[in-house]
C-alpha cells in the first residue's frame, strides 16, 4: 500500500503498515477489553531535505505516529526504515544511538524543557550524548547553537523560565539541532505560539532547514502554517491516510472529500469565500471501534452503501498524489 | 536569603506568643494542682498555700502569663516544679539523645522512603510496585509502638542481637531508629512514587528520552530533581514531628529524651517543663521548616524566598 512516487528521489524514513495500538485495560484484574487503534496501517515515505506534513483531527493519530517513528511509544507493528534501518527491530541500546539522527521538537515549549536545567545544560547534555564534540569545544557550540535559533550566548546560563513562549520554543529547537539530526519530527511545534511569534518560527525551521539540510516530518493540525512550511501534504483521519500529495496539488485540487471539507474550512481574510463550506456533521468516531468500510463514512457528505461496506485503498491518482476513496 | 531568614525569624515572635498562650491555659484548666503534688501526700493545707506562694501560683491569670513571656523574653524558661533545675536545662541534657534519634531515624526514612519510591515509581503496576506499596501502607498504618514492640520481642527478647531498651552505644540506636523510621520511609515512599508518576509523564522527560538520554540519567537527573520538592516537605515535616514527637518510642524503648520529659512533665504538672518544652520544640519545628523552604529554592530555581 506503500506510495510510490518520487523514485528518483531517495527516501530518508521509509513507514510500512505502521500500527499503533494502546490496549485498554478494565475490571479488577486489568484485563484488556479492547484496543484503541491510534494508528491503523500507515505507510509513507519522507525524502531527504522535504517537509512532508501530516495534518488531521485531534486524534487522528498523527502526533502518534510521530511518537511511533521515534519509538517513544512502542509501535504495536511495522516497519520504520531510516536510511534502510528498521528503527522498530532495534533495542534500546542501539535506539538510542540511532536517537541523534533523528529528533524532535514537541507541542508545548513551556512543558517539554526540563525546568531545573538552564539551557547551556540542557544544550551541553545533548552534546554529551552525540559524543562528537571534546568537552572543551562545548561551550563554543552551545554558543553557536543559541546563535542559530536567534538567542544571546549571554543567555545559556538562565532556566526555562526566564524565557518567553517563542523563546522557549527556539531552545526546543537548538537542542533538537545540538546534535546535528538529519530528521526532526516537529509534532504541533508552533500550535502553542501566538500567531506572529508562529511565524518567526516557522520562518526559522525553513532557514535552518536550508542551512543544514535537514528534514522535517511536521505534524499539524493548523493548514494555514502547513502551507506555509509544507513540499508534501499528508491528511489523516481516525489513524489511517486518507490522501497525500504534493502541497500545491492538495490545496489547489483535493480529492477527499474529508480534505474537500478541511480546506474549506480555512478561512480567507477580507472576502466571502467562493464555493460552499463543507460543514461535517457529528464528531470523529471512536477508534475503539471504527466504523466498518471507509472510516469516514459516517461523517461523509457523498458516502454511498459501498463505503460503508468495503475500505477504500490509498490508489494513486496522478504523480505524486493518492487518495484512499471509493469515488474519485 | 539574608533578608528572608531574618524575616522568617521574626514571623516566629507571634507564632510562639500562640503557642505559649495556649500552653499556658490549657495547662492552667487541667485538673491537677502542683502545689499539692509538690507538698506532698498528707501535707497540711497550710504548707500547700506556701508551696503555691512560692511558685507564684496564687497570682491572677493575666499576671502569671506577663511574668513568664517576661521570663522567657529573657532566656529564662524558669524552673522546673520537679526537679529545681532550670527548663533550659533539662532540655539542653536531653536534646542530644532525642536528636541523635531523629537524625538517625530520618536518614532512614529518606533513603528507604526514596529507594522504594523510585523503584515502585519506575515500574508502575508491576508486581514489585504492587508489593512496595501494600508494605508501604501497612507502615502507614501500624503505630509505632506496636512496631516497637515487636522488634523489641524478636530483635532483643528472642534473638538478643540489640539491647532491649536503654541509650548510649549504636546498637541501643537501631530499633528505636527502625521504629520511628518505618511510617516516615512509608509516608515517604508513596509520595516520591506519586511524585515521580506525575514527573515521569511530563513532557520533558519525554524530551530526555527523545535525546536520547539513558534511562538511568532519565530517572535520577531529570525526573527526581524535579519530583523531590513534594518529598521535601514530608520528609521536613516528619523531622519536626520527630524532634518533639518521639514520645511514644523513647516510652517503648526507656530513652531519656525530650519527648519523655514532656510526658513525665504533663503527669507531674510541672508547668514551666510543659510549657518550656513545647516552645523549644515549636522553635526546632519552624527552624526545620525553614530550612526546608531554603532547601525548595535549591531544588527549585523559579521559587523566590519572599
Amino acid at each position: 500500500m506503500s506510495v510510490k512516487v518520487g523514485r528518483e528521489r531517495q527516501p530518508l524514513l521509509e513507514v510500512k503498515n505502521l500500527k499503533q495500538y494502546f490496549p485498554m485495560k478494565g475490571g479488577i484484574l486489568g484485563r484488556t477489553l479492547n484496543y484503541v487503534r491510534a494508528v491503523d496501517g500507515v505507510s509513507f515515505d519522507v525524502y531527504e531535505g522535504e517537509t512532508l506534513s501530516i495534518v488531521g483531527e485531534s486524534g487522528c493519530g498523527k502526533s502518534t505516529t510521530g511518537r511511533a517513528i521515534l519509538r517513544l511509544d512502542e509501535p504495536t507493528d511495522g516497519e520504520i526504515r531510516f536510511q534502510g534501518v528498521d528503527l522498530a527491530g532495534l533495542n534500546h541500546a542501539e535506539m538510542r544511538k540511532m536517537r541523534k539522527h533523528l529528533q524532535v521538537v514537541f507541542q508545548d515549549p513551556y512543558a517539554s524543557l526540563n525546568p531545573r536545567q538552564t539551557v547551556g545544560r540542557m544544550l551541553e547534555e545533548a552534546l554529551g550524548i552525540a559524543a562528537v564534540l571534546p568537552k572543551a569545544k562545548w561551550r563554543e557550540r552551545v554558543i553557536e547553537l543559541l546563535e542559530n535559533v536567534g538567542l544571546r550566548a549571554d543567555q545559556a546560563g538562565r532556566y526555562p523560565h526566564e524565557f518567553s513562549g517563542g523563546q522557549r520554543q527556539r531552545i526546543g529547537i537548538a537542542r533538537a539541532l545540538a546534535v546535528e539530526p538529519k530528521l526532526v519530527i516537529c509534532d504541533e511545534a508552533v500550535s502553542a505560539l501566538d500567531v506572529s511569534v508562529q511565524a518567526q518560527v516557522l520562518n526559522l525551521l525553513k532557514s535552518l532547514q536550508q542551512r543544514f539540510g535537514l528534514t522535517y516530518l511536521f505534524i499539524s493540525h493548523d493548514l494555514g502554517v502547513v502551507n506555509h512550511i509544507s513540499d508534501r501534504v499528508m491528511v489523516m483521519y481516525l489513524g489511517k491516510i486518507v490522501e497525500i500529495a504534493e502541497k500545491s496539488t492538495l490545496f489547489e485540487n483535493p480529492c477527499h472529500p474529508y480534505t474537500r471539507a478541511l480546506l474549506s474550512a480555512i478561512p480567507v481574510p477580507g472576502q466571502e469565500k467562493e464555493g460552499e463550506r463543507i460543514i461535517l456533521q457529528g464528531d470523529v468516531p471512536s477508534p475503539l471501534q471504527p466504523p466498518s468500510g471507509c472510516r469516514f463514512h459516517t461523517r461523509c457528505f457523498m458516502a454511498t452503501e459501498r463505503c460503508k461496506i468495503a475500505e477504500p485503498e490509498l490508489r494513486p491518482m496522478g504523480e505524486e498524489h493518492s487518495v484512499a476513496c471509493h469515488l474519485v | 536569603m539574608f533578608v528572608f531568614i531574618v524575616r522568617r525569624i521574626l514571623q516566629m515572635f507571634p507564632v510562639l506568643l500562640g503557642v505559649t498562650l495556649v500552653v499556658f491555659l490549657i495547662m492552667h484548666m487541667v485538673p491537677g494542682d502542683p502545689a499539692m503534688l509538690m507538698a506532698g501526700e498528707g501535707a497540711t493545707q497550710q504548707r500547700i498555700n506556701e508551696v503555691r506562694h512560692g511558685l507564684g501560683l496564687d497570682r491572677p491569670l493575666p499576671v502569671q502569663y506577663f511574668d513568664y513571656v517576661n521570663k522567657v523574653l529573657h532566656g529564662d524558661l524558669g524552673d522546673s516544679i520537679r526537679s529545681n533545675r532550670p527548663v533550659l536545662k533539662e532540655i539542653l541534657v536531653r536534646l542530644p539523645t532525642t536528636l541523635e534519634l531523629s537524625l538517625a531515624s530520618i536518614a532512614l526514612t529518606i533513603f528507604l522512603g526514596l529507594l522504594f519510591g523510585i523503584i515502585s515509581a519506575s515500574r508502575q503496576n508491576s508486581p514489585i510496585d504492587m508489593i512496595i506499596m501494600i508494605v508501604a501502607l501497612l507502615g502507614v498504618s501500624l503505630p509505632s509502638f506496636w512496631i516497637g514492640l515487636m522488634l523489641m520481642y524478636y530483635f532483643s527478647v528472642k534473638i538478643h542481637m540489640f539491647p532491649v531498651a536503654g541509650w548510649g552505644t549504636l546498637r541501643h540506636m537501631v530499633l528505636p531508629a527502625i521504629t520511628l523510621g518505618i511510617g516516615g520511609a512509608a509516608i515517604v515512599a508513596r509520595m516520591t512514587r506519586a511524585s515521580m508518576l506525575e514527573v515521569i509523564r511530563q513532557d520533558y522527560v519525554r524530551t530526555a528520552r527523545a535525546k536520547g538520554v539513558t534511562e538511568r540519567v532519565v530517572i535520577y537527573k531529570h525526573a527526581l530533581k524535579n519530583a523531590i520538592i513534594p518529598v521535601i516537605t514530608v520528609v521536613g515535616l516528619q523531622f519536626g514531628a520527630l524532634l518533639g514527637g518521639t514520645v511514644l518510642t523513647e516510652s517503648v524503648f526507656a530513652i531519656n529524651g525530650v519527648g519523655r520529659l514532656i510526658v513525665d512533665s504533663i503527669r507531674a504538672r510541672d508547668f514551666p517543663t510543659v510549657q518550656g518544652t513545647v516552645l523549644f520544640v515549636s522553635v526546632m519545628f519552624m527552624l526545620v521548616n525553614m530550612v526546608v523552604d531554603i532547601l525548595y529554592k535549591y531544588f527549585n530555581k523559579r521559587i523566590e524566598l519572599n
